[in-house]
């Protein structure tokens, strides 16, 4: 059964998380009024990036759990970043 | 009951191998998205500057919120309280429905505008912005069936929690809902800026 590694995360940690999400939306549609060309790109990212990593260890618990579900999770991603930067290597030098 | 073997990691990591197919399945609509935007940057600017920045940022705004709830109402229930379970599941359904209207008024504005897939208006455009709402459409479309679905899931399990067949020591199909729920937060997380922002 379950009990063997309850981990009861508190309502106030969430709260914490769910204001920095906030903040953070707030911070990439601020950063989209200004036009930095390419940059733009790179700053979306990178807030949704964190954004996505911030869900993925509080709301989905990843950070409470043991290790094969971590290197999974982590290798999934790792696959993803090698379709998407090998389409690049192609895309980007025609 | 206690005859009855349940595998509380296996089945939190079997829903885990199941997102892991839908990662994938949106990456590859995201390799689609970002190869053609490196191929048409000034046409997806300008097809990009027709989306309603406040539809998709009030639908983030939806979105994360009932990600808190559906988050809460798990550490709820670990707790063995119900009532505040059934409370927080009942939040997060309710901004689930509140970011389908939100979407519904959003195409239903483009329709409007006789922007839909296929449509004479829209044909008529450069290739560029063509290719930008049919991925606009396929893409939030996509999602939007996976917040239907995921709104679906949560009726049900409201119903389990309530007859307490989802309980204090056997709550794994609340995180699992929990865990679909969040996936879906997450794949919007990125097509708010690819969408709504950056072009």
């Amino acid at each position: 059964m379950s009990a063997e590694n309850k981990h009861i995360v508190s309502y106030k940690t969430f709260v914490s998380v769910w204001v920095i999400l906030m903040f953070l939306t707030a911070v990439t549609v601020w950063i989209a009024k200004i036009d930095l060309g390419f940059l733009n790109v790179v700053a979306a990212l990178t807030v949704a990036t964190t954004k996505a990593l911030i869900v993925i260890l509080f709301f989905m618990h990843l950070k409470y759990e043991n290790r094969l579900f971590k290197i999974s999770v982590f290798i999934t991603f790792l696959i993803l970043a090698i379709f998407i930067g090998f389409t690049f290597f192609d895309v980007a030098y025609r | 009951m206690s005859n009855i073997h349940k595998d509380y990691i296996g089945s939190k990591f079997g829903m885990w191998l199941f997102l892991f197919t839908e990662i994938l399945l949106f990456g590859g609509l995201f390799i689609l998205y970002s190869t053609y935007l490196h191929k048409y940057p000034a046409e997806f600017h300008l097809a990009g500057k027709e989306l309603n920045v406040y539809f998709g940022g009030g639908n983030t705004v939806a979105l994360v919120t009932s990600s808190l709830f559906m988050a809460m109402s798990i550490s709820a229930i670990q707790k063995g309280d119900k009532r505040l379970a059934i409370i927080f599941l009942g939040i997060t359904l309710a901004l689930a429905f509140v970011f389908l209207i939100n979407k519904y008024f959003e195409w239903g504005a483009k329709f409007h505008h006789g922007i839909y897939p296929d449509s004479p208006t829209l044909l008529q455009r450069p290739k560029g912005e063509i290719i930008f709402f049919g991925l606009y459409f396929v893409m939030t479309g996509l999602h939007g069936i996976h917040v239907l679905v995921g709104a679906s899931i949560i009726i049900y399990v409201l119903f389990m929690l309530k007859n307490e067949k989802v309980n204090k020591d056997d709550f794994v199909l609340l995180e699992n809902t929990g865990l679909y729920w969040h996936l879906v937060d997450l794949i919007w997380i990125y097509l708010f800026p690819l969408f709504y922002l950056i072009v």
